[in-house]
């Protein structure tokens, strides 16, 4: 296959360019954290394009942008929950309180604002364990997007297409993109707009305007039907049928999974701490409300359009034109379908928006590894020679961990027609949520949490997510063979009908596709209530210490 | 050919989230706008000290 030019020059372009940013940032003070006191003014457009960049990766475009192209325009539901949930009510809600609250507690990452709220070094270690653990998972799912891409765009083999983009990110992060630099992120945001923008106009005027497009999916319904009528898919244009497999993955873990788990991670936590005031809060809130619906809103309805221009073309939904492989469906959409010079930019986008998630996520394991873990454990200061250590040493670990998982996953999970970037993120967006949510909304809004009840809530949220993963969700469970060694079936809630394991439902709950978070959410909640009413409170000192400069 | 009532070409479930995502945009967008000078206060101690910490932290990544 040959390389476009126009894809390499730009590539090369956005490297230097970030490369150049980077530089200045790493000399310069153009943190956000300078901003905040520097009195610097910073547009709000740059704020708002940086924390959509955090927000935003490969895997919410072409992780969930191929869930769509297999659910349906369903997924909108994730978008509407994005944008109302993760920007409106989490700006409003959590954004200023954890910003007052972690300026006066002194906290400079999630598990520490946590482990000071609650006066609890435990639970300062047991997050960032968390943290350090499982956010390889999503980091993994994340490059493997933007390797994805690079694969079907320029023709190179995937572990070479890896190879390369885990250079660059080892690159970025040794050149200083750890930082947090206010303008390369911005940079890698307006390049996500304008290529998400230009991809959705495209896609609309290649199938005849908005309605034209729209009514020729719904009229690929029974293609759905024919292939996936059994699970309960109805057409692109429909919700799947109410309490089949289908309905159970696209609600329970790709929409409630990240629409909830969102509000709890670490990465887009610490952002909030690090605004100037309230009003770059509701600055952000204008600017990202635009920004999710350009991007979640695009991928999904593109992923969704793209059965159409598949089945035109090759005569098979995109599903079975990308042979099964769900995370291949919108490069190889963009590649096939899309002006060459669009395909080019859309790399660009694709590598921006994976390579600006990432360095967040690098920043949260590797403050997890130094200062949540070593530094807590050891009460060293930060600085500190070993400490600086731990933080390579968890960077270092996490970086090969995260690669390791891009690389296998797809070889383990491909062929299985498995949507692995929505459901990588899926499982560590449903954790945080069942692990953190409750105690961390806790924290802001009462002083009735007790350490027992948010310690005992957390790890019931964590426990539960991990005996599910283990057991009871089939998808997890089965890969991971831990039930069939141990019980010899591949989930607890399968049985067996003519010699073959099926899902034990009853009425309208298929028990191996409910996600973990239906039920470790829940009982996080309600564990960390319960325990609270009959453990011992926090004296009003530390209470009104915490609670410091916010209204009751 | 299509059965049943449908809204810009897509089922009326789906034609709502449709909608309502261009809504909740705008919600954001009318928020922000009415909000967008409110809120501005001038960095206080916690502010300086968080921000001389940051420092360090990041200096150490």
């Amino acid at each position: 296959m040959e390389i476009p030019l126009l894809t390499l020059i730009l590539v090369i372009l956005y490297l230097v360019i970030l490369g150049f940013l980077s530089y200045q940032g790493y000399r310069g003070t153009k943190t956000a954290a300078d901003y905040m006191v520097a009195g610097r003014k910073i547009h709000p457009f740059v704020m708002a394009m940086s924390y959509g960049a955090t927000f935003i990766s490969t895997s919410a475009i072409v992780g969930f942008g191929g869930a769509a192209a297999l659910f349906g325009m369903g997924l909108l539901w994730l978008t509407f929950l994005n944008i109302f949930v993760g920007i409106f009510i989490a700006f409003i809600f959590l954004g200023g309180r954890t910003r007052a609250m972690g300026h006066h507690l002194n906290a400079h990452t999630f598990p520490e604002f946590l482990g000071k709220r609650f006066d609890s070094k435990f639970i300062q270690i047991f997050s960032g364990l968390v943290i350090l653990l499982f956010m390889p998972l999503y980091t993994g799912v994340v490059c493997m997007g933007a390797a994805k891409v690079i694969e079907v765009n320029l023709g190179a083999p995937y572990p070479v297409a890896l190879f390369f983009f885990c250079g660059i990110v080892a690159l970025y992060v040794t050149m200083g993109g750890l930082k947090g630099v206010m303008y390369t992120d911005a940079l890698q945001g307006s390049i996500m707009f304008v290529g998400m923008v230009l991809l959705l106009f495209l896609t609309y005027s290649k199938l005849g305007g908005i309605v034209s497009g729209h009514t020729r999916l719904t009229e690929l319904a029974p293609e759905a039907v024919k292939i996936f009528g059994k699970a309960g898919h109805q057409g692109w244009t429909q919700m799947p049928v109410f309490g089949t497999t289908f309905w159970w993955i696209l609600v329970s873990s790709i929409i409630m999974g990240v629409g909830i788990g969102v509000l709890a991670q670490p990465q887009l936590v610490v952002r909030y701490m690090t605004v100037r005031s309230t009003r770059e809060l509701n600055r952000a809130i204008l600017m990202g409300g635009i920004f999710i619906l350009a991007m979640t809103g695009v991928a999904f309805v593109v992923g969704a359009l793209s059965n159409v221009i598949f089945f035109e073309d090759t005569g098979k939904i995109s599903f079975l034109a990308a042979n099964k492989a769900v995370d291949n469906i919108i490069p190889l959409y963009i590649t096939n379908y899309m002006p060459t010079w669009l395909g080019s930019v859309i790399v660009v986008t694709l590598l921006a928006a994976a390579m600006s998630t990432v360095s967040s996520q690098f920043h949260a394991m590797g403050t997890a590894a130094g200062r949540d873990i070593y530094e807590a454990c050891s009460g060293t200061p930060t600085g500190d020679k070993k400490s600086i250590i731990a933080t390579r040493v968890g960077i270092i670990l996490t970086l090969v961990l995260s690669f390791s998982l891009a690389y296998i996953l797809p070889i383990k999970f491909e062929k299985a027609g498995i949507a692995i970037i929505a459901r990588g993120t899926a499982i560590f967006f449903g954790l945080c949520a069942s692990a953190f949510l409750p105690m961390y909304v806790g924290a802001l809004y009462t002083r009735a949490i007790t350490k027992a009840g948010a310690i005992a809530g957390s790890m019931t949220g964590f426990l539960v997510s991990a005996f599910w993963l283990l057991f009871i969700h089939q998808k997890e469970s089965e890969a991971l063979q831990l039930c069939q060694k141990l019980f010899g079936k591949p989930s607890l809630v399968t049985h067996l009908v003519d010699g073959k394991y099926a899902a034990i439902i009853t009425g309208k709950i298929v028990w191996p596709e409910v996600d973990p978070l239906f039920v470790a959410f829940p009982l996080a909640i309600i564990v960390t209530i319960v325990v609270s009413l009959v453990t011992k409170r926090y004296a009003s000192a530390h209470l009104d210490n915490c609670f410091h400069g916010i209204e009751r | 050919m299509i059965a049943g009532v449908m809204i810009l070409g897509l089922h009326p479930s789906i034609a709502l989230v449709y909608l309502l995502c261009i809504a909740a945009t705008i919600l954001c967008v009318v928020y922000g706008a009415i909000n967008w000078n409110k809120g501005e206060r001038a960095p206080d101690e916690d502010d300086q000290k968080w921000v001389a910490d940051e420092d360090k932290l990041e200096e150490e990544l």
